[in-house]
């Protein structure tokens, strides 16, 4: 309690599923999901195996507060090596999926090899099936969940699975459970697909045990009231959801748009939280139906959205205007200021695309962004572009490309591959907004550097959620720091990393953390996990799962060098807003982090710091 | 006024306890055909298992439920009516006037004609009584076969098997199991699951005989198929229990014909229960449906119409589920079809699950399910309310496990497109 | 006075805390699958609907009990199962038309709402006020009773 003690091995290679007791001490070290998924990963696969080989593995991975009453305890995680990045890759998601998987009685499922055919993965309790899925290959997300809910006559299976964009290999390929919920980044979904492991379904019905029960429920129902009584997580997200910040970070100065070549976008209001709300001209309801929560969460950021009928791209298709996953800020961002688009509609459908074929809408809108750029200059023409004109601000071409890349289809392939290969292949490296290969998120590091060294630093290539120092440089959270200096960064990005780790391996959603500290997870996880788990027990965990994943990574082959941002964000000055004449002061901030860290001067952790962590 | 209960089954039960709240000042008479308290036959396998004890089986757990609330229980059998008397002949001799009277005497199982029927280790389970006998023989190892696999010999099939008995089954001419609540695909899956259990299942044809050896019972099939057995329970379906009615007048088919408020073809003669033959709800003829839902409701009905508080009855609705060795299987309503109506099926094999959608004009009218449990009462009120799918049409095409979301979104009055 | 549970589907955003805050109050797991309150997800209408008995007059899973094992607790009008009578024979569960009584397989017997005996864990646990307890005469139960009502047999021919 509250682990299941006990997890899964599939190998696909040789068709076989074993059951394996959990390793005890590395749960008590590494604690759960991020944590102890990777300290199994390292150690199980070489740092060097190439990701979409057989040999990589990949673990779906629960949390010890997974499946309780712990408000957002319904998280799941897959740890593998990702193949946009080459680095440790771990994809987090909601939804329902996680919970089951818990319920199931399985705190982790390794997934080897590669099936000599397409497979999904059937779990109900203590039966676990590989079953054929060559009727489901080629099929979107949304065809497979519903498909294999009627196959197994259960309305309640819970279904985690890929679209063709897995299959065909685009590199930024997702997880999709729950028809809109995800584990984004990095290209886990392509990892699955070159597995030919087309879904896992889950039903569990064995319930989730607590070591003290009563403590735990008392202490629970305290930090849901925590969160209900805090701004953010009690009153913005719910109604806003993350789309709370568009108005905010553009009036920053921080919202990156074109291709970060401007940090502020005209067009910001009109794909803001506030226009979700607001009804429609043309069918007088807005585009906000409902919000909607994952399993277990008292916050319910979640957007349900209803297109508008009437928008261009679903006026032949009808399926469309069913309500759906509606836009996060992040896909707000990337796929609206960042490609210049201000049509909430058009961001709305291609979100619906990147839910249904599974692709992460932070990369894709990205390497459009960039695909726009190179068109702008002339480099791309139409006619290699499939005769779309991809312009900055052109909803079509943001519609049509959403859908061909989900589908890995002509052009969308290309721009499958990510915007590190994809500038690289036309000559100019340089137009990618990328770190580690992975995409930039929506906060632009002029306007608030702590997260240049956050995006720089990540361990699985340019990410927001990895060290969310928005938190104290916006919201002031715990405390305000300023966003345009680059003074105590280090230590705030540090330390925030660490924290998140320890959020993110107790199965709770990183969220909680407008309003939570350690101080209010320990004390759940103490009523809950066998051990004492302590704020500084937590915080150690934290750095200990840091520096397991940068170690590997080294071992990958990444370098201090890879600690990098591109030269536009260190060269080119923010035109306007707050930031103006600002670049990123990563050179300021860098040093001080590894020093902080205990790591040398080129970013290698020291004897010393292995040792005290027990690395 | 003086009402007086023939059979003290759920309809019977269920009517005296109507009357006395309905009618305060009116006397109640129960006529109990059997020993002890009232009790229910539906418990009697759970009894067999040995989950409940026989105080388990009881209809009213309370102890002087019945004296506490003025209903007399008289322990006797109806042996003749004479309807323009108002009067009632007993067994035990004498007789008993009534004013208004309920027949609730049920079923009871029908005996087919076979050769050796009557040796010695051939049994019905049918009342306590044969409960006993049955138990009384019954040790782990003890090879019993069933005769009939109807509904009745199925749910004894599975307590005699948690009894530890070697059980094999005779489907008898059909071949078939279930086949009065489940079609073909469901009843092949329930055969299957039965052999994966280790029960024999024997297709070959209707007992011809039964002879006695020294190592058992013999039995030997048309197809000239034998089984050895060392006890024989016969369940091969039931007949309603309307012998004393000879020369009573009333009018009779399968069982007694009742009108739309349960009253028999003679004034003040009222039935109900398994005896009962009412209207059903799903196709508007009358019908005997022998379940337990459909006698309270009988009791419940036919009671206010003799407390003077006219009452139609709406029509039942068949509906039935079985436990078979841990494989739940459901009938409801017109699970065979409808003429002009759509069909909708879902079938795994492989792991029993079966799931059969009949729908008419917009509406569910019918379902077999094997191996779903949860909200499965909505088919009954799917069926019964007659809810206008309207856009859950197309979607339960589509996956008609989406059941119960359908009716709660219908209740919801979001059954639009 | 009796209370009920109000439940608001506008306000529900699907989170489950109720279905665990109830299978911890019976079993002390967390198990949505053995809840006695479940939340329907209408996603084609976005609408969350928490869904169980709402301890309906007509008693149909109470009358359809062969063993007397349902009775009604006359200080709160709840219908409850008593385990040690269940004998797990399911009629109950066919005979509720609201599909609110359930048979688990785990323990042999049915379960349904008992309002946790006038402290009901899920109206507790919902962040949203979209479950509360309150004056039975306040809720608008009208709609859910009125829907009872429509399956009597007394009435249902004329529907």
């Amino acid at each position: 309690m509250s682990w299941t003690g006990k997890f899964l091995r599939i190998d696909l290679s040789a068709g076989t599923v074993k059951t394996e007791a959990l390793n005890r001490d590395w749960a008590r070290q590494y604690l759960g999901q991020r944590g102890l998924a990777t300290k199994y990963f390292t150690e199980e696969v070489d740092p060097k195996v190439e990701p979409l080989a057989p040999e990589n593995k990949m673990i779906f991975t629960t949390g010890p507060l997974t499946g309780t009453a712990a408000s957002t305890g319904g998280r799941y995680s897959v740890v593998t090596k990702g193949p946009l990045t080459g680095c440790i890759a771990c994809s987090n998601s909601g939804g329902f999926f996680g919970n089951e998987l818990k319920n199931a009685g399985w705190d982790m499922i390794i997934v080897e090899g590669r099936s000599p055919k397409p497979v999904y993965l059937s779990i109900e309790n203590e039966t676990v099936e590989i079953r054929d899925a060559s009727a489901y290959w080629g099929k979107t997300v949304w065809e497979t969940e519903n498909g294999l809910k009627a196959d197994h006559q259960d309305p309640l299976l819970r279904v985690a699975s890929i679209g063709a964009a897995g299959e065909k290999g685009v590199l930024y390929a997702c997880i999709v459970n729950d028809l809109h919920r995800a584990a984004g980044r990095s290209g886990v979904g392509a990892v699955m697909g070159s597995k030919n492991l087309k879904a896992v379904a889950v039903r569990g019905t064995r319930g989730v045990r607590v070591k003290d029960p009563d403590r735990f429920m008392a202490v629970a129902t305290e930090q849901k009231k925590v969160l209900a009584d805090n701004a953010v997580t009690g009153q913005g997200l719910p109604k806003f959801g993350t789309q709370v910040l568009m108005n905010v970070i553009n009036e920053l100065g921080a919202l990156p748009t074109r291709n970060f070549r401007e940090v502020q976008f005209e067009g910001a209001h009109k794909i803001s939280a506030e226009a979700m709300h607001e009804p429609r001209p043309t069918d007088g309801k807005p585009n906000l139906a409902t919000n909607g929560a994952c399993f277990g969460c008292t916050i319910a950021c979640g957007r349900i959205s209803r297109m508008d009928p009437g928008h261009f791209s679903i006026t032949s298709r009808p399926q469309y205007s069913e309500p759906s996953g509606g836009v996060e800020y992040e896909a707000a961002w990337a796929m609206g200021s960042d490609c210049g688009v201000d049509d909430l509609e058009a961001c709305t459908f291609a979100n619906f695309m990147c839910n249904e074929h599974g692709i992460d809408p932070i990369s894709f809108g990205s390497t459009l962004a960039a695909a726009m750029e190179l068109y702008e200059t002339g480099v791309l023409t139409k006619e290699m572009t499939g005769g779309v004109e991809l312009k900055f601000g052109s909803a079509e071409a943001l519609v049509k490309m959403a859908e061909l890349t989900g589908r890995g289809e002509g052009f969308g392939l290309e721009l499958g591959q990510g915007s590190r290969r994809f500038c690289a292949k036309y000559g100019h490296p340089e137009l990618s907004m990328t770190v580690k290969s992975q995409e930039f998120p929506a906060y632009d590091p002029r306007g608030i550097q702590g997260m240049g060294l956050t995006y720089a630093t990540s361990n699985r290539g340019a990410c927001h959620l990895r060290s969310y120092t928005v938190a104290s440089e916006v919201l002031g959270i715990p405390f305000k720091t300023d966003p345009l200096s680059t003074d105590g960064k280090a230590a705030l990005v540090k330390a925030f990393q660490d924290a998140t780790a320890a959020f993110d391996a107790s199965g709770i959603c990183i969220f909680t953390t407008f309003a939570w500290s350690l101080e209010n997870l320990a004390p759940q996880l103490d009523a809950a996990c066998e051990g004492e788990w302590t704020p500084e027990v937590l915080l150690e965990v934290g750095e200990r799962i840091w520096t397991l994943e940068r170690q590997f990574n080294l071992a990958a082959g990444m370098t201090a060098k890879d600690d990098t941002l591109p030269k536009r964000l260190l060269k080119d000055a923010a035109k306007t807003g707050p930031a103006k004449g600002l670049t990123s002061g990563l050179d300021k901030m860098l040093p001080e982090y590894y020093q902080l860290r205990g790591w040398t001067p080129d970013g290698v952790p020291t004897p010393e710091t292995l040792s005290r962590l027990a690395l | 006024m003086h009402h007086v209960i023939i059979g003290a089954g759920p309809a019977g039960v269920t009517a005296a306890e109507t009357l006395r709240r309905e009618a305060p000042a009116d006397n109640v008479t129960l006529i109990c055909g059997e020993p002890g308290p009232p009790y229910s036959r539906m418990a009697i396998p759970y009894a067999l298992a040995g989950k409940i004890g026989e105080d388990g089986t009881r209809l009213r757990q309370r102890d002087g439920h019945f004296e506490s609330l003025g209903i007399a229980v008289r322990h006797d059998r109806v042996t003749a009516i004479d309807a323009a008397a108002h009067r009632l002949t007993l067994a035990e001799g004498g007789s008993l006037a009534y004013d208004r009277l309920l027949i609730a005497t049920g079923s009871s199982p029908a005996r087919p004609s076979i050769p050796g029927l009557d040796l010695p280790g051939v049994h019905a389970c049918w009342t306590l009584e044969d409960m006993r006998k049955v138990t009384a023989q019954l040790r782990p190892g003890t090879r019993v076969l069933l005769l009939g696999a109807g509904f009745v010999s199925c749910i004894i099939l599975q307590s005699l098997v948690q009894r530890g008995a070697v059980v094999t089954v005779s489907c008898g001419s059909s071949g078939r199991m279930v086949r009065s609540m489940m079609d073909e695909t469901a009843g092949g899956l329930i055969m299957a699951w039965c052999r994966a259990k280790g029960v024999t299942v024997l297709t070959g044809g209707r007992p011809s005989a039964i002879t006695s050896a020294a190592s058992g019972l013999l039995t030997t099939l048309d197809s000239g198929l034998t089984a050895e057995s060392d006890l024989i329970i016969v369940g091969t379906g039931v007949k309603t229990n309307t012998g004393f009615l000879a020369g009573s007048g009333i009018e009779l088919d399968e069982g007694i014909l009742v009108d739309g408020w349960l009253q028999s073809s003679l004034p003040d003669i009222y039935a109900a229960g398994d005896v009962a033959q009412g209207l059903n709800l799903c196709t508007g003829a009358r019908e005997v449906h022998a379940i337990q839902p459909t006698a309270v409701e009988h009791g419940r009905v036919a009671a206010l119409n003799m407390a003077g508080k006219p009452t139609p009855f709406g029509g039942s609705l068949s509906m039935n589920t079985l436990d078979t060795l841990g494989l739940i299987s459901c009938s409801f309503g017109l699970w065979m079809g409808k003429e002009g109506g759509e069909q909708v099926r879902l079938l795994d094999a492989g792991r029993f699950r079966y799931l059969r959608l009949e729908l008419f004009d917009g509406r569910l009218v019918g379902a077999n399910t094997v191996g779903m449990t949860n909200e499965i009462g909505v088919i009954r009120g799917l069926i019964q309310t007659r809810i206008r799918l309207g856009g859950w049409l197309e979607r339960l095409k589509r996956d008609p496990s989406r059941l119960a979301e359908a009716y709660v979104a219908c209740a919801q009055g979001l059954a639009a497109e | 006075m009796q209370r009920a549970l109000l439940i608001l589907p506008e306000k529900c955003t699907g989170c489950r805390q109720c279905e665990m805050a109830c299978s911890f109050e019976k079993d002390r797991s967390f198990n949505p699958s053995k809840s006695r309150i479940r939340v329907f997800d209408i996603h084609s209408q976005a609408r969350f609907i928490p869904y169980t008995c709402t301890q309906c007059s007509q008693a149909w899973c109470l009358h359809a009990c062969p063993v007397d094992a349902i009775r009604v607790d006359l200080s709160l009008g709840t219908k409850v199962v008593h385990d040690s009578l269940c004998v797990g024979c399911k009629v109950c569960t066919i005979a509720c038309p609201f599909g609110t009584i359930n048979y688990n397989a785990d323990s042999g017997k049915v379960a349904k709402c008992d309002l946790c005996g006038g402290d009901p864990a899920c109206a507790k646990a919902c962040p949203t006020g979209a479950i509360t307890y309150v004056d039975a005469e306040q809720t608008g139960y009208g709609k859910m009773r009125h829907w009872a009502v429509k399956t009597d047999t007394q009435t249902a021919a004329q529907v």
